[in-house]
């Protein structure tokens, strides 16, 4: 055929533009990965001989944290050094974004009791659901688990059994523009939700005229678990209970219900109409590029914010969120732990893995380069992780830390946030907080039960 | 009566096949060739089926721990009927699926008759139509959910500064515009394929017919009502049946935009979302079985159609 070169170069040229445009799409809307491995090295692995003697050759499979950012980098690391260091080989395989897709991976693994996955990343909130799968590790990192804050440990410890060890913590707070607040005159920031209301779309309205893109706040709206996080801090925050209370739907109060339909006006005005579809990293993106005024989100977000050549370097900070005019400051727990699959060829090896990711020396390296909260209060005291953690000056540490329902709804866990933010998913989609948080309560009382 | 319709008229009398040794040892061994594969595909397609329909009777859970499995007869169907975000997913989807095949097959009509004309470069441009079709559909999806977002979008980006929108619109989040741009990005992938499908079809179509036409003094217009439509049935008919029974199992662009947002799940998500979400294993395949009986339904419609054609 006379046109077949001319077919062939015409198909190449259009799949290479197409190719070249989505690189520079994608490397526009996210900013470069904070290099985290350059602040300090990841720590040697104590009594690494012992371990190269025993299990030198070993593959470990680790599900560690998401594909993309500084976690991914942190985790990447971690596992080179403790290779480096015994012999043992690490794969990590990043988890998905999305914490419910996270679970719905390890509980397929689970069920099908699959030897794929050895050492896991879990949520605060799963050890319920998944504590007959994970290896009770109390006689052999029992000892080291007395460093560790002790309501994690009794959170991951199921009859009698510690199913996990924690890896680091997290709590939702309020990042805001100082040089923002500065230049509308605003001397500190937002004490209450209806300052930040006042102050948002003040910043917002000034700062439209020179970028029609900017937002007001941006916190996690997406119908997921980051939706049951915030509903949490907003509803405890103002006094409205912790969504679950002696075993006890309590979500349906006016408290509540006047903070969630404060939230929903807000949607479309001074957070974005999209923040129903964002999740951590969709809130994080604007802020980091200097697009938002405040956002909502976990600790983890401040490194991006510092690294070199990010848009907001030298122009942010952090605080406690807002609260109600007669209540406290509130931030939802989070965290991740670790455990050991029972259905894992390697144990013993696995067990060792987990050991040293959970030392203070690790959750050190941790702090620093990927401003994560350590779970280890002795750690979380040291100076240096101080500096580059503000979060954990004491007044913003001692903040009140609200827990999820995962106590009371055990296995049913998933099934109970899902219902939480779902409804609020609507709320904030228009919905009247009045008429939906009654199904809410109903639908969580039945499985409560 | 000349003498060859004298034979025609005449009942001809059926030859009556003697089936020889070798070919019955033939059709045996055709048989046996066919087995392993028949075999493959009933386990893959029929094992799994028939397990769903029997979970679907049980409260089977995802993480079936040390409770064991209750056998529940018709309680989840019953469950099934008065759930609203059942109800809802079966609605959207149907609306999307009219949406989509709609555009679909109109846009890919158009395209196939403006490819079918002979030009310069048509080659080339029958190949680029393609790719929209050879990306993933997941990919793809993560693709148009940035390019939708509402503060670094593209899509937003280039629609103020043609002036074809005022502000930047929130596509995926708001309720109005969610099923549209969704929609929007399954044309966007699948119109290539079915242009292809009739595209095929109207290369069969002999010229001669539109030079006759043409001599005749017929219109562009009455030329394609009354050649290339009744011409072009099967591929259309193909090309319908293809499109419809893949849009009422939409999963993928939904899933990555919206996750399991309430307003906006399909009959596919609700199912996913009841199995592995929930852990509901029971309730999720009672609604996989219903679902399977609506697709049915459509299949059932089409064939019919089908037959009817061809009668």
């Amino acid at each position: 055929m006379k046109h077949r070169r001319w077919l062939v170069l015409a198909v190449l040229v259009g799949v290479t533009a197409l190719l070249a445009s989505l690189v520079a799409s994608v490397g526009n809307a996210r900013p470069t990965a904070t290099k985290a491995s350059n602040a300090i090295a990841a720590p040697p692995v104590p009594n690494a001989a012992k371990l190269r003697k025993k299990f030198k050759g070993v593959k470990l499979t680790f599900v560690g944290d998401n594909a993309v950012g500084g976690s991914h980098v942190r985790d990447l690391a971690l596992a080179k050094r403790f290779t480096k260091d015994t012999g043992i080989q690490v794969k990590v395989l990043p988890h998905p974004e999305k914490s419910d897709e996270s679970y719905s991976q390890l509980a397929r693994n689970f069920s099908s009791k699959s030897s794929a996955f050895d050492v896991v990343m879990m949520d605060v909130v799963w050890p319920g659901a998944f504590a007959p799968y994970l290896v009770n590790l109390k006689k052999p990192l029992g000892k080291a688990a007395k460093l560790h804050a002790k309501g994690i440990i009794q959170n991951s410890t199921i009859g009698g059994r510690l199913i996990a060890m924690p890896w680091f913590s997290d709590f939702g707070i309020l990042y805001y523009r100082t040089d923002l607040l500065k230049k509308y005159g605003y001397k500190s920031p937002p004490k209450t939700w209806t300052q930040l209301g006042t102050m948002a779309k003040k910043i917002q309205a000034g700062e439209r005229d020179s970028n029609p893109n900017f937002a007001g706040y941006v916190y996690q709206g997406n119908s997921y678990e980051g939706l049951t996080c915030n509903t949490l801090e907003w509803v405890a925050s103002v006094g409205g209970g912790h969504l679950v209370d002696n075993g006890k739907a309590s979500i349906n109060n006016s408290k509540a219900a006047a903070i969630l339909n404060l939230q929903r006006s807000w949607v479309g005005t001074i957070a974005p109409r999209g923040v129903t579809s964002y999740t951590e990293e969709e809130a994080r993106i604007p802020f980091t590029n200097g697009n938002a005024a405040f956002m909502r989100n976990w600790p983890y977000a401040y490194s991006s914010g510092v690294a070199a050549g990010s848009k907001i370097k030298g122009k942010f900070s952090v605080t406690v969120l807002p609260h109600g005019p007669s209540s406290s400051s509130v931030g939802t727990i989070g965290g991740w732990e670790l455990g050991v699959s029972k259905f894992s060829k390697h144990k013993p090896a696995a067990i060792e893995l987990v050991r040293y990711l959970t030392s203070p020396a690790v959750q050190r390296f941790d702090a620093i380069t990927n401003t994560n909260v350590p779970t280890i209060p002795a750690v979380a005291k040291n100076k240096a992780v101080v500096r580059t953690n503000p979060y954990l000056k004491p007044s913003i540490a001692t903040v009140a830390r609200v827990a999820r329902p995962s106590k009371f709804l055990k296995g049913h866990y998933n099934e109970g946030s899902k219902i939480i933010y779902q409804g609020v998913s609507q709320i904030l989609n228009g919905q009247d907080a009045k008429k939906v948080l009654p199904s809410i309560q109903s639908r969580l009382n039945r499985i409560l039960r | 009566m000349s003498p060859s319709t004298e034979a025609s008229t005449a009942a001809r009398p059926r030859p009556r096949r003697r089936r020889s040794a070798l070919q019955r040892k033939q059709t045996r061994l055709a048989w046996l060739m066919l087995l392993p594969a028949l075999a493959a595909v009933g386990f893959v397609a029929f094992y799994p089926l028939g397990q769903t329909i029997y979970y679907s009777f049980t409260d089977q859970q995802f993480l079936a721990g040390i409770e064991p499995t209750k056998w529940v007869g018709l309680e989840n169907y019953k469950d099934l009927i008065h759930d609203t975000l059942f109800r809802d997913s079966v609605v959207l989807t149907i609306k999307f699926t009219a949406i989509t095949v709609g555009f679909e097959f109109v846009l890919g009509m158009i395209i196939a008759l403006v490819v079918n004309s002979g030009f310069k470069g048509r080659g080339v441009m029958r190949a680029m139509m393609l790719v929209p079709w050879a990306i993933p559909t997941v990919v793809a999806a993560q693709m148009w959910k940035w390019m939708y977002n509402d503060i670094y979008g593209v899509v937003n980006d280039a629609g103020v500064r043609l002036h074809l929108i005022s502000h930047n619109v929130a596509w995926i989040s708001q309720p109005n515009t969610a099923l549209a741009s969704a929609a929007a990005v399954d044309i966007w992938k699948t119109t290539p394929f079915v242009a292809l499908l009739l595209l095929a079809g109207l290369q069969v179509i002999p010229t001669e017919l539109y030079e006759a036409a043409r001599v005749d003094g017929a219109s562009a217009w009455r030329q394609f009502w009354r050649i290339t439509l009744p011409l072009l049935r099967p591929a259309i008919l193909v090309a319908l049946i293809f499109r419809t029974l893949d849009a009422l199992r939409v999963f993928d662009v939904f899933y990555v935009f919206f996750g399991n947002r309430p307003d906006t799940q399909t009959m596919a998500i609700f199912a996913q979302d009841a199995i592995v979400g929930t852990g509901d294993v029971g309730y999720g395949s009672a609604a996989c079985v219903a679902i399977f009986l609506i697709i049915g339904v459509f299949t059932v419609i089409y064939v019919t159609f089908m037959r009817v054609e061809q009668q």
